[in-house]
């Protein structure tokens, strides 16, 4: 009846797991009693859960992967605080078991939780805006979207109290993911979590891509478009080519555990190097779907605080849809231990080493674009020259491991993962955090608070270099990623520095929620209030429109004469709204719980085929299936906005800036 | 232009007719394979040259009459996804034999 289930399951002897469990109930049942004592349970469920706004889904997007960020981290901490501990013959406080998960999950997470919905949070918020359309392509689809991603995460969470997770690391290479050395339910887990999300991930890529071909505002040509669309749009053909790749990879190897299948397994004529280039043709590009948007932030966020318009746009986009191509001819550079010719790795070590070029433009654009600019130091400044720093050293390292003899020594060692999370909190976090700051006026109508964001820079940035320099010291010394315990004594003092660190970006951490707490409970202080839309002299059409949008984004769909299209309007005199015009009424999607029902339905899907529960998994599919079917025989699903309410809607905010004006 | 951003548009998606003549060529092409083999008529060599071309006709039939793909103007973006798409596929299938096929040669795996 309950398949592998039962009351075993539950790992009530590892009291961290149930400490936690306590305190995630505990706070859980807190929030949702809130919520039902002020009667906010219809509010959410027609204002957002079902929503299919492109910003009300941005703004979810972000809330999960900041979740997530707090997951990851507490993993992080956990796995830091092991390693300070477990030094010749203490064993520490987590045994390998409980580690590997840990390692595991947090991997997992950062990428595809916290990293990828930070990704598709700002595209989904800024993408519409920039290119003056009124909603994405697809709106359905990205509620949907949204809710695979979110039930994904809630089964990697499950996982924490209802059995294990995988514990063969981040990507679950086989043979050790196999069925023959991983009975359990963790490989399950991860495999579920991974495939649901990943749906939602490629809708996502689709989404955009046509979003960006499709509907552009009149006038705005492909080199008239902002960088940060650019960068959107190349990380959605990533996304679009790669993703498939990954779902393969991962139902092969469901294949194998499931059904006794021989693809990746040690018997049978099965390879399990095959494995590895799968997972890597997609893993290589998926770092580069993270990363590009991240320089297309900066692309944004640089030329706004030097009030200069971007150095070398068409460098810019050269140089990304550049990056774009290479990043497909470079997977190999993750095994070249795994066993192939001088041929074979000089080709994929030669071809790693060209992504520098481009990168090295971009970089000396975002320079050249300070260079005489009058620059204001605002926290947005912060990480992006936060940003420039680290990631350059990053970035060596990783040409250094680009050399295959070098490789030989480093690979699997602590230095690539010094490299990588130099790349990644370097360039992805500082990147997506840096957005945050930069469009959350635009997101809520007020700013956020500086001195806190600064604060939080300062921590993440030396926490950086506590944290993950130790790590190059003890890679080249020979410690090996994954290690529970250790006895060399060269070793512990950097990793008690590391520990170190790690507390700085806790610091850090805490600080980012202090900034969010403290510019909530500020937001009607005049200074903090946005009613232009444009509080930082802005130069794309995002900032055209009040801050807060309204649900049409744009009462009149603007035209775009130049590339920095607002700045130009500003320039030239041009009123990009069109304040007083004529008004007609707008067509709009309507709001469909379809997206969340398919996600529940999944979620069913996925804990029932994780446990062998087959007829609730039956139910799970069905319940996909026919909502899928219910949906789209639906045919009321949009309405209008009549044109005396965006006239009202409209004059509303010119009234605000002329107000404004008039002080 | 009110109606710009939820209504689909664009293509044709093909009528009856154009689905029953693609339709009919994909048989034929399908039969014409399966009888190439089982005749034994050309040499063996002679035989997998028929069905290699076979089905590069048949590739080309669904495209035409099934995804609708053609010279057109409008079809611009169809065609340019088209061929990234397959120039992406190349680069994994011919990356992929490069590698398995080295790796296989030094690892003495298969």
């Amino acid at each position: 009846m309950l398949g592998r289930l039962s009351l075993s399951a539950i790992p009530l002897d590892v009291p961290i797991l149930v400490g936690t469990f306590l305190g995630v109930a505990i706070v859980g049942l807190a929030v949702l009693g809130l919520i039902t004592y002020y009667g906010k349970w219809g509010y959410l469920w027609k204002e957002w859960f079902t929503s299919v706004d492109h910003k009300r889904l941005a703004v979810m997007y972000i809330i999960l992967a900041l979740v997530a960020l707090f997951r990851g981290f507490a993993d992080a901490i956990m796995m830091r605080t092991q390693l300070a501990l477990a030094y010749a013959g203490n064993p520490g406080y987590l045994p390998p078991h409980h580690y590997d998960q840990i390692f595991s999950a947090h991997g997992t997470i950062m990428i595809f939780f916290l990293a990828m919905a930070f990704m598709t949070g700002l595209f989904n918020f800024v993408v519409p805006l920039q290119i003056g359309a009124r909603d994405v392509a697809f709106p359905f689809l990205n509620n949907l979207s949204f809710w695979m991603t979110a039930i994904a995460f809630i089964l990697v969470n499950v996982s924490l109290f209802i059995g294990e997770f995988s514990q063969c690391g981040w990507l679950a290479y086989p043979p050790l993911s196999e069925a023959q050395f991983s009975p359990g339910v963790g490989v399950d887990y991860y495999i579920w979590a991974i495939q649901l999300s990943g749906v939602g991930t490629l809708l996502t890529g689709v989404n955009f891509f046509v979003t960006i071909v499709k509907m552009r505002a009149p006038g705005m040509t492909w080199m008239k478009m902002p960088v940060f669309t650019w960068t959107a749009f190349c990380s959605s053909i990533l996304i679009m080519v790669s993703f498939p790749v990954l779902t393969v990879a991962v139902a092969l190897l469901g294949l194998d555990r499931y059904f006794g299948m021989h693809f990746f397994t040690n018997d049978g004529g099965g390879n399990q190097m095959m494995y590895l280039n799968l997972i890597w043709a997609w893993g290589h590009p998926e770092v580069y779907i993270l990363v590009i948007p991240a320089f297309g932030v900066f692309s944004e966020v640089v030329p706004a605080f030097s009030q200069k318009p971007l150095f070398g746009y068409g460098t810019m986009v050269y140089a990304t849809c550049a990056i774009m191509v290479l990043s497909f001819l470079v997977w190999v550079h993750h095994f070249f231990t795994m066993g192939a010719g001088p041929d074979v790795n000089a080709f994929f070590g030669i071809a790693t080493m060209v992504i520098s070029i481009p990168t090295g433009v971009k970089l000396f654009n975002w320079m050249f674009t300070m260079y005489k600019g009058r620059i204001q130091y605002h926290a947005c400044m912060y990480w992006a020259v936060g940003f420039m720093v680290t990631f350059t050293i990053g970035g060596m390292t990783g040409v250094m491991m680009a050399i295959p003899g070098a490789d030989f020594v480093l690979h699997n060692s602590l230095f690539l993962i010094a490299h990588f999370h130099n790349v990644i909190i370097g360039g992805v976090y500082f990147g997506y955090v840096c957005g945050m700051n930069f469009w959350f006026p635009k997101v809520m109508g007020f700013k956020l608070n500086e001195s806190w964001g600064k604060r939080a820079f300062w921590f993440w940035f030396v926490g950086f270099y506590f944290a993950f320099v130790p790590l190059y010291v003890v890679g080249f010394q020979g410690m090996t990623r994954r290690l529970n315990h250790y006895d060399n004594p060269a070793w512990h003092p950097w990793l008690l520095i590391a520990e170190v660190g790690a507390v700085l970006i806790l610091f850090g951490i805490v600080c980012q929620l202090m900034q969010l707490f403290v510019s909530i409970r500020d937001r009607n202080l005049a200074e903090n209030r946005d009613f232009t839309g444009d509080p930082w002299n802005g130069r794309t059409l995002e900032w055209s429109t009040s801050s807060p949008p309204p649900v049409y984004n744009f009462a009149i769909v603007p035209h775009v004469h130049e590339l920095d299209a607002y700045m130009h309007d500003k320039e030239n005199g041009v009123d990009t709204r069109c304040a007083g015009g004529q008004y007609e009424a707008i067509h709009m999607p309507k709001n469909t719980a379809a997206g969340f029902l398919v996600g529940a339905f999944s979620l069913i899907l996925g804990f029932a085929a994780i446990w062998y529960i087959w007829w609730l998994a039956a139910i799970g599919l069905i319940g996909v299936i026919g909502t899928v079917i219910a949906r789209s025989a639906n045919k009321d699903i949009d309405f209008y906005i009549p044109a005396e309410e965006v006239a009202r809607i409209e004059n509303e905010h010119t009234r605000k800036l002329m107000a404004q004006a008039a002080e | 232009m009110s109606d710009l951003h939820t209504t689909s548009s664009g293509e044709s998606h093909g009528s009856v007719s154009s689905y029953i003549i693609g339709f009919v060529l994909a048989v034929i092409l399908t039969v014409l394979a399966f009888a190439v083999v089982a005749m034994h008529s050309l040499s063996p060599s002679g035989t997998i040259i028929a069905v290699s071309v076979l089905a590069l006709v048949q590739v080309l039939v669904h495209l035409h009459y099934f995804l609708h793909m053609g010279g057109g103007s409008e079809q611009r973006w169809n065609n340019m996804c088209f061929v990234f798409t397959v120039g992406f596929v190349a680069i994994f299938i011919v990356g992929t034999l490069f590698v398995m096929n080295n790796t296989a040669i030094h690892m003495m795996s298969r």
